[in-house]
């Protein structure tokens, strides 16, 4: 597939819209589907190779509203049904569709905080857009309306414009609420209790707050600009933000409540505890953990190699184990960071992989090679310890299990071997022990994810839970609602 | 430097909101040997809660600098400050160095790692080489404060390169001091009279030994026989320090183990040191640049002050 322009993009799109403008009559819905779907203008994949730049450069004011005049404004909504937090879909399109960008993000912002990131970072064809009518009419849910990119032109367009005024905030209750952790799930809380005129302060281990939005998701994909705007506001609300403050080591939990006056807390702590593989050679130098190798160049700056004091390993071929977005972020920083092949290296088809469609198409673009149905079964090195190799196993499909999925097994006698400097292990994260272990009766499942009940409430009173440290790794929007519930409980418990 | 006033509203201020709470500013700064510094740095949260053995992470530029960790070599609740001895090996020890009295250090976190176990337990002998000393002296204080005995090795090459011999000497109910090259105490390595003591009747209970990794490999080979359980305080390249990257690992009785969140003591029969000094090595190459460049520039700005 050859790279269309972003100008040639534009051109088409305004052309398209302005005959239908012209003809001042309502769409029916059969021509409405007839619209061309807009393509994402994106940066040419061989320049971006070279660039930590977004890649995705967003919708032209005349493309947003053309793929908005695409949706048939079905009464059912089952985009809405798809969405983890709601926001009432077919109603910011039909604004943006008629060009009230204002009205637009004023629905979405009903439902959602952080609209420029998720319109970013949502996995859309798993969400609204799978539930898509359009998408079903033409059997395809990659021609679904593309709520997430018009989200993203719309919240976008009200940042640029400087029209995104922090929330209003009700006379100070003097009650104190303590936030730990900076990630989606706490910015949230943070927005919702400090509007209703509470104090809260945010506590972050990092030196620079954002959590995975800022040290896991690359400036590619994400911005850094935008995660800092989001942070600006609610300083601009009064939220204290405490950076290099762990909680557990620089105070325990219970210390919050029970010495320094905060009248409830909320956990926020992601998932952040990488798993490795438990195969051997995995502490050989040149293996990382995708969290590692990302946070070195996302948050310590090491692509920048004059001014970063940080290093990165300087690698020539790079294997990443997973299919999930950190597998293929990890592989297109690989890239960018001058290595000559990377290899994504992943047990089951391109099917299962987690990761959003949008960034597997990028991967490929941008020369990442897929190895699919293959797995790691040991990483061989020098005697200096450093990588020459990954001996992997091929597998292939078998019955399916109870999920209705076929199982990948192993080929038996397959191994092979495949040279490499570098391996990058992105098969997932558990969750961060460290605020159970020095949190006396606060109840966890078996793989550590913090147990609450359904108002985001955990084992001990005051105390309340969300995002990835209560689900596991999952995914920004989620994050952010179960965000919303728990500031929801919390400024009732205030009020009474 | 005085924090900045609080302001309401400015993008990006956020870098500046601890410094209220966590001025993080030097307070003293001592030279102890050619390149062993000592800082008490102004920390009361850390201060407050940090127990021996445990450690920060620091970082002197937000943007662009590194994190390094650092043990904690005495602190002060009531006063608020915490102690840091470091030796000017990379670029952040030397840019660090360069601060004076007043300075602020723009990242402080912790006190990060599991605290070291101390009990009363009897005969405690603890090692310490190099710049080890330093980890090694509120484990020396703590020990004695619970009861035991405590003997002390310390080792350098050189004379000129011990460091706190004075306040080892008033803790230990015995010091033993070695040098490679004989210049002060006995001419040996440490493990020559740790074995010494190990072969004593009664054993000593247990063995803290902290210093550069292959002394540490050593000692631990020198206890194994004796069979006298052998602490080693690991001090790996780290990130985060706070369990999240793994770039700390090390690989103990077969098992991973992160250095920030389980350690960073180990039981040193079960470190695997050799793949721990390979790890060590990952980043050698850039290291040595950095290294050369911070030289480089050093002498370019002293040039330059001597000119002006
Ligand atoms: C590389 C990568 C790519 C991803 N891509 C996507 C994507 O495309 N789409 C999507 O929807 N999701 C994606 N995700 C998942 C998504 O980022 C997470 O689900 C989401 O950020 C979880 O939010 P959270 O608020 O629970 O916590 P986090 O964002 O994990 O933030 C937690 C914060 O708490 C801090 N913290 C932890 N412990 C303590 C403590 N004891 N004291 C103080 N602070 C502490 C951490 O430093 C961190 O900053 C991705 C994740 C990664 C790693
Ligand atoms: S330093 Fe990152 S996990 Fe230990």
């Amino acid at each position: 597939m050859s790279h269309v322009t972003r100008e040639t993009l534009a051109a088409a799109a305004k052309r398209d819209l302005e005959a239908i403008l012209q003809r001042g009559k309502p769409l029916t819905p059969k021509e409405r589907l007839a619209i061309v779907p807009q393509e994402m203008p994106t940066q040419d994949p061989q320049v971006r190779r070279r660039t930590m730049s977004e890649v995705a450069l967003g919708y032209t004011a005349e493309q947003s509203r053309l793929e908005s005049l695409r949706c048939l404004q079905c009464r059912n909504a089952p985009c809405v049904e798809g969405c983890p937090v709601r926001i009432d879909i077919p109603a910011f399109v039909k604004a943006a569709g008629e060009g009230d960008i204002q009205a637009a993000i004023g629905i979405i912002k009903r439902n959602s905080l952080l609209p420029s990131v998720c319109g970013r970072v949502c996995p859309q064809e798993t969400q609204c857009q799978e539930n898509c009518t359009v998408g079903k009419a033409l059997k395809d849910t990659a021609k679904a309306v593309a709520v997430g990119r018009i989200e993203r032109f719309v919240a976008d367009w009200e940042r640029e414009q400087g029209k995104a005024l922090p929330p209003s905030v009700k006379p100070e209750t003097g009650r104190k609420v303590a936030v730990i952790g900076t990630g989606p799930a706490s910015i949230t809380v943070a927005a919702d209790v400090r509007r209703e005129g509470h104090q809260v302060v945010m506590f972050e281990a990092f030196h620079k707050p954002g959590g995975v939005m800022v040290y896991g998701i690359p400036e590619f994909r994400l911005p850094k600009r935008i995660v800092e705007a989001e942070i600006s506001a609610l300083q601009a609300m009064g939220v204290e933000v405490r950076t290099n403050f762990v909680i557990g080591r620089t105070r325990k939990l219970r210390d919050l409540l029970d010495k320094d006056g905060f009248d409830a807390a909320f956990v926020g702590t992601g998932a952040g505890l990488p798993k490795f593989m438990g195969i051997e050679g995995e502490n050989l130098v040149g293996v990382f953990s995708a969290n590692e190798y990302l946070t070195r160049v996302n948050l310590m700056k090491a692509h920048d190699f004059e001014r970063a004091d940080t290093p990165i390993f300087r690698s020539r071929v790079v294997a990443v184990l997973g299919g999930g977005n950190v597998a293929m972020d990890a592989a297109r920083t690989a890239v960018r960071l001058g290595a000559e092949a990377v290899h994504i290296v992943y047990r089951r088809t391109e099917k299962e992989m987690p990761a959003r469609i949008e960034e597997v198409g990028h991967a490929k673009e941008e020369g990442v090679i897929f190895h699919l149905l293959e797995n790691a079964k040991r990483i061989v090195g020098d005697e200096q310890g450093l990588v020459t190799g990954m001996e992997c196993l091929r597998y292939e499909l078998g019955e399916p299990d109870a999920s209705g999925r076929r199982r990948p097994v192993e080929v038996k006698g397959s191994e092979f071997i495949m040279p490499v400097d570098t391996v990058i292990v992105a098969i997932g994260n558990d969750s961060n022990p460290l605020i159970p272990r020095t949190t006396g009766g606060l109840q966890v499942t078996k793989w550590g994810n913090i147990i609450v009940d359904d108002t985001g409430k955990t084992s001990i009173d005051r105390i309340y839970a969300g995002g990835d440290i209560v689900l596991g790794a999952a995914t920004v929007i989620l994050a952010m609602g179960e965000g919303r519930r728990a500031a929801a409980s919390i400024n009732a418990l205030l009020k009474g | 430097m005085n924090a900045p006033p609080f302001p309401a509203i400015i993008p990006g201020y956020y870098r500046y909101s601890y410094r209220l709470i966590l001025m993080n500013r030097i307070l003293s700064k001592t030279q102890l040997s050619d390149d062993v510094f000592m800082m008490k740095v102004e920390a009361p949260l850390i201060a407050r809660e940090r127990l021996p053995g445990q450690f920060i992470i620091l970082q002197i530029n937000n943007d662009f600098g590194e994190r390094i960790p650092l043990t904690i070599a005495d602190a002060d609740a009531e006063q608020g400050w915490i102690a840091i001895i470091f030796q000017t090996v990379g670029r952040t020890t030397h840019l660090l160095a360069e601060k004076n009295v007043g300075d602020t250090i723009e990242s402080v976190l912790g006190p990060l790692g599991h605290p070291t176990h101390i009990e009363r337990v009897g005969t405690v002998v603890c090692v310490g080489g190099g710049i080890g000393v330093a980890p090694l002296h509120p484990i020396v204080k703590g020990m004695k404060a619970a009861g035991n005995r405590v003997i002390v090795i310390m080792g350098a090459r050189t004379k000129s390169l011990l460091i706190m011999e004075e306040q080892m000497r008033a803790l230990a109910d015995e010091l033993i001091i070695c040098t490679d090259d004989g210049s002060c105490g006995r001419k040996a390595l440490v493990t020559e009279p740790l074995k010494e003591i190990c072969g004593r009747e009664p054993k000593p209970a247990c063995v803290v030994a902290i210093g550069p990794p292959i002394m540490m490999k050593f000692c631990a080979e020198a206890t194994r026989p004796f069979g006298v359980r052998t602490l080693v305080s690991l001090n790996t390249i780290m990130i985060d320090g706070t369990g999240m990257c793994g770039g700390c690992r090390v690989t103990v009785g077969g098992e991973t183990k992160f250095v920030c969140v389980d350690g960073p003591e180990f039981d040193g029969h079960k470190v695997d040191f050799d793949n721990m000094m390979k790890r060590l090595k990952a980043y050698r190459r850039q290291e040595e640049h950095a290294h050369e460049q911070c030289h480089l520039e050093q002498a370019a700005r002293q040039k330059g002050a001597a000119v002006a």
